[in-house]
């Protein structure tokens, strides 16, 4: 899914612009709770998103579970090499020149000894996926997550990892570098992976949307939580900081 | 590794203060280690059920054990219910808890029973606020490992854990969300929401 209106080259080279002047601010705070006025449009979209779900990915995601299992890891191999180019990108726009590296390196592994990146040999040697995005990039930047947004398509977002969501696409060095044949296998290899994880976490997605009584307010909540656990990188496992404490919740303190 | 840097006079105060920091600390029954050690207890047990082969409905029967054995359900039940909590009666209290407590183990005893073939390893344990987090590494099948933490109090009077963590995303906050969400579809009708979650 594309939005060239919104995003042309000059659009992104702007947004990219007014990030580096703000870029040595250090990370965003982390914040807790959620901020979503934008709450009646989301919900149409989550129905929205809901349903494609149920007519789209859950039946395909089952269809797709008939394959045999080493052929579906293959492609989410193949989908993941793809993605490592991208990520590689974003951690050097981060400044982690510790995980490019392994990055760099894993690709290199996988596309030469992994038979073009089908088997994942770079895990067992050592070097597990460290995947990243231009959400985490603008994270890294100093930029708020901002509202949250249930995008078409993608599911849960807040305002940053949208703009990031759509940054990655347009810019992603594998769909710019390919085209035609290649660039619709890439493509399928992607959706593909998309449906295998669906596949996988079946049980998860289904309580979720089809078990809870308000799934958009579960979803919202959960993506949140693991979005912003996903951005503090382990550092909530360090015993000082305040980052650690926004999860707490007390419920002795008021009885 | 130098060891003489912490006989220096400056080391020495470091580790003092150290000791006094700790003395501030809740004074009582439980410590880190006892914390560590009801949660090592709990995924032993838990560990035991997932490699059991035994039935669903026999896994969630001693899922349900579990919980009521080393969580403090009561207080997670009125934690997930919120202010409706306060103007419950007793009874409608109860008979809430006791619902709640077969309908959370079910749910958490599904999540628990995707783990089947993997285990939890309890890895570490420190004091938080007036409480301790017990951290923990999930390793399943096929799965890149992950952390779950666990909050462990004695504050409602014995040892026991109130809150799981699974990569960030929290029992209490999530629970707090769903039966809300129950309730405001039931117009608030707390009887209601107890007869459904009886039956469900």
């Amino acid at each position: 899914m594309r939005f060239p209106f919104l995003f042309t080259r000059h659009g992104v080279a702007l947004a990219l612009t007014t990030s580096a002047f703000l870029a040595g601010c250090g990370p965003a705070a982390q914040p807790s709770g959620v901020n979503d006025p934008l709450e009646p449009m989301n919900r149409g979209i989550h129905s929205v998103n809901k349903g494609l779900d149920s007519v789209l990915l859950r039946p395909g995601a089952k269809a797709y579970g008939f394959v045999p299992e080493p052929v579906r890891q293959g492609v989410n191999n193949v989908a993941d090499t793809l993605d490592l180019p991208g990520d590689m990108a974003n951690h050097l726009l981060q400044g982690r020149i510790g995980e490019a590296t392994t990055n760099f390196l894993r690709f290199g592994v996988n596309v030469v000894f992994g038979l073009g990146g089908v088997m994942d040999v770079a895990t067992a040697a050592g070097m597990p996926r460290d995947s990243t995005d231009f959400g985490e990039t603008l994270h890294v930047w100093g930029i708020g997550e901002g509202p949250y947004v249930e995008m078409p398509g993608f599911g849960p977002s807040t305002a940053r990892d949208a703009v990031g969501t759509v940054v990655d696409l347009v810019m992603n060095p594998v769909s710019r570098a390919t085209s035609g044949d290649a660039a619709t296998a890439a493509t399928a290899a992607k959706l593909l992976a998309r449906l295998n994880d669906r596949a996988r976490y079946s049980n998860t997605f289904d309580s979720i949307l089809y078990d809870s009584a308000d799934s958009y307010a579960q979803a919202r909540l959960l993506y949140l939580q693991s979005r912003r656990f996903e951005l503090t990188r382990g550092g909530a496992a360090s015993a000082d900081g305040a980052a650690e404490d926004e999860g707490f919740i007390d419920p002795y303190e008021d009885q | 590794m130098t060891s003489d840097t912490t006989l220096t006079r400056r080391g020495f105060g470091l580790v003092l203060g150290g000791g006094l920091v700790a003395a501030a600390l809740p004074a009582a029954a439980l410590n880190t280690d006892q914390a560590k050690a009801l949660i090592d207890k709990a995924v032993g047990d838990i560990n035991a059920v997932i490699n059991s082969g035994r039935s669903e409905s026999a896994m969630l029967g001693q899922f349900e054990q579990i919980f009521a054995k080393y969580a403090d359900v009561p207080t997670i039940a009125r934690s997930a219910l919120g202010v409706t909590a306060k103007s419950a009666s007793a009874a409608q209290m109860s008979a809430f808890t006791k619902a709640f407590q077969v309908y959370i183990s079910r749910k958490y005893g599904r999540r628990f029973r995707e783990f089947i073939g993997g285990r939890i390893e309890v890895e570490s344990a420190r004091p938080l606020k007036s409480y301790f987090e017990v951290i923990s590494t999930a390793y399943l099948k096929g799965e890149s490992p992950f952390e779950v933490r666990w909050h462990v109090t004695d504050k409602g009077g014995r040892s026991q854990f109130f809150n799981i963590i699974i990569e960030g995303v929290n029992m209490l906050a999530s629970e707090r969300t769903e039966i809300g969400a129950m309730l405001d579809k039931r117009k608030g009708n707390l009887d209601a929401l107890i007869a459904d979650l009886q039956k469900s």
